[in-house]
């Protein structure tokens, strides 16, 4: 049985459970309280993940922590179709890992500016986290944008999205509740209403459902 | 030690800054309240002391301890707080459900408790659930006596009221504002349809549109165990942040014509009256006589 180390504000996890949703699998949530309860910097939980960080998942002997790992292990043992991470194009393969490199930095920019106003955080340089975020957004934004110019809706190319497209969703849908509008990134808002299509997607608390469609 | 804020309505209240439970005895805690750096310590489980940060002379601010939470005064508070019995009822669990920083003004995010309204859209299959979406009319009095803004008869259906119901229910709701920034909502107790559990909401304002929002339970709920109950609390406020954030103007018109009556509902109205009659200026935009 896959077992998921979950908390229900962290965008992290929130990876997964998309994953596990777009898969359609079962699963068991194991609840670690981030906050108030600060569980994951508890003795029992660095035995799980010494890094004191969520999420992680177990799946028979396997115990795996950070999201993007989790991810790419969970499309390789179970999506049987072979769509949300490609082998068999190396090209593509490097291009995916690159992005979803690109979703961790997110998390150190975006997820602790929100840390920071959220839950105080406060030796966390809060403008410096935003700057960051920005000039984040702002590549992301252009590489979007010119995928358009070429008919790709996605941040790799190819018909259907990747597990790279889940690594950098939750950090850019959560910005704002660390006071980074997406005002100026037009082509990342076209790409997150897409990705609120997928079949399966599924919110998280500061995450909205697509509205109705515009057209 | 010049303290930036000028309203003396704000300034002469009770704020809380901290629950209880989170703290550790003789350890100094620094947090925000009304733009000013303050500090304190709890020197026991009845004593607290409290302190501008950046005094040198380290002059105490009025402190008290109520209901599970540190309260701090920068200036002339009242000599009681208000009332809030079921918090001692023997029978009841007490939960602080966890702080949470809101890009917003303690007006909105007190307004965004009282309202019934968003239940279906915001807590979707959990306070709500489409097509159970109009608000029934319901009473609301200013009650001159306790001071306070009072929403009775208020009737809701609910998907998963709370953390130990196993079905959906009609759920009667009184909410209570006997404080500028604070809320209590009392509400079916799925085990007991006699008797109320208490939800709370005491925001700490830190600057006019930032606050900690400091929520708990008080609760008939002897299975749950204390973790469920904040998970279950941090899904719905989780849920509420971000429509908290979206408001605009992030501070509380004061004047009700300003925005559209369907939004601003009869207890907002009436919240909104009191405040004004208050003279409270802020973190509101005040009404223009
Ligand atoms: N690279 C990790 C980062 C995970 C992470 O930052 N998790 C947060 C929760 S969303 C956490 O546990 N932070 C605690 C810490 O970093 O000490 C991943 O992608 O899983
Ligand atoms: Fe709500």
């Amino acid at each position: 049985m896959i077992e998921l180390y979950d908390y229900e504000l962290s965008g992290n996890c929130y990876k997964i459970r998309l994953m596990l949703s777009f898969l359609k699998l079962d699963y068991v949530s194991k609840k670690v309280e981030f906050h108030p309860g600060k569980e994951h910097k508890s003795e029992k939980f660095l035995e799980i993940n010494p890094l004191g960080q969520l999420p992680v998942l177990s799946d028979t002997n396997l115990v795996l922590r950070d999201a993007q790992a989790i991810l790419v292990y969970l499309a390789r043992k179970y999506d049987k179709k072979n769509i949300w991470c490609p082998i068999d194009d190396p090209e593509k393969l490097g291009l995916i890992a690159q992005w979803l490199s690109f979703g961790d930095l997110i998390t150190g920019s975006s997820s602790a500016a929100r840390l920071h106003d959220t839950l105080f955080y406060t030796e966390f340089d809060i403008g410096e986290c935003r700057e960051r975020a920005h000039a984040q957004f702002r590549i992301l934004d252009e590489h979007l944008f010119f995928q358009e110019q070429l008919n790709q809706s996605w941040i790799c190319d190819g018909e259907k999205p990747t597990i790279a497209d889940i690594a950098c969703f939750p950090y850019i849908a959560l910005s704002e509740e660390g006071g980074i509008s997406r005002m100026s990134y037009p082509a990342i808002r076209r790409w997150m209403d897409r990705f609120k299509r997928i079949d399966g997607f599924i919110v998280m608390p500061g995450v909205f459902p697509a509205g109705p469609r515009s057209f | 030690m010049e303290i930036s804020c000028k309203d003396p309505v704000i300034l002469n209240q009770w704020h809380p800054v901290s629950s209880l439970d989170v703290l550790t005895m003789d350890t100094v805690e620094n947090t925000i309240l009304l733009e000013s750096k303050i500090s304190f310590q709890l020197n026991s489980k009845e004593e607290v002391t409290a302190w501008l940060s950046l005094d040198d002379e380290k002059t105490l601010l009025p402190t008290r301890i109520s209901y599970g939470f540190i309260w701090v005064s920068l200036g002339n508070p009242p000599k009681d707080l208000f009332l809030f019995p079921e918090f001692s009822e023997s029978d009841r669990q007490n939960v602080a459900t966890g702080v949470f920083g809101v890009n917003v003004s303690a007006g909105r995010t007190v307004e965004n408790f009282l309202d019934m309204g968003h239940f279906p859209y915001v807590h979707s299959g959990i306070l709500g659930e489409e097509p159970h979406t109009e608000v029934k009319e319901y009473d609301v009095e200013i009650s001159e006596e306790r001071d306070e803004v009072l929403a009775t008869s208020c009737k809701f259906y609910q998907p998963q009221a709370a953390v130990n119901s196993n079905e959906g229910m009609d759920v009667d709701y009184i909410y209570r504002v006997p404080h500028i920034n604070c809320a209590l909502l009392y509400k079916t107790s799925p085990v007991d349809d006699a008797r109320l559990d208490v939800i709370i909401i005491f925001v700490q304002p830190m600057g006019e549109e930032w606050v900690r929002a400091h929520t708990g339970m008080c609760l008939i709920d002897d299975e749950s165990t204390a973790e469920q109950i904040r998970q279950f609390q941090q899904t719905i406020f989780g849920q509420d942040k971000p429509i908290l954030e979206n408001q605009y103007p992030k501070q509380l018109p004061l004047d009700s014509r300003i925005e559209t009556p369907i939004r601003a509902d009869k207890s907002a109205i009436a919240y909104r009256r009191w405040l004004s009659q208050k003279g409270l200026q802020y973190g509101v935009i005040p009404s223009a006589i």
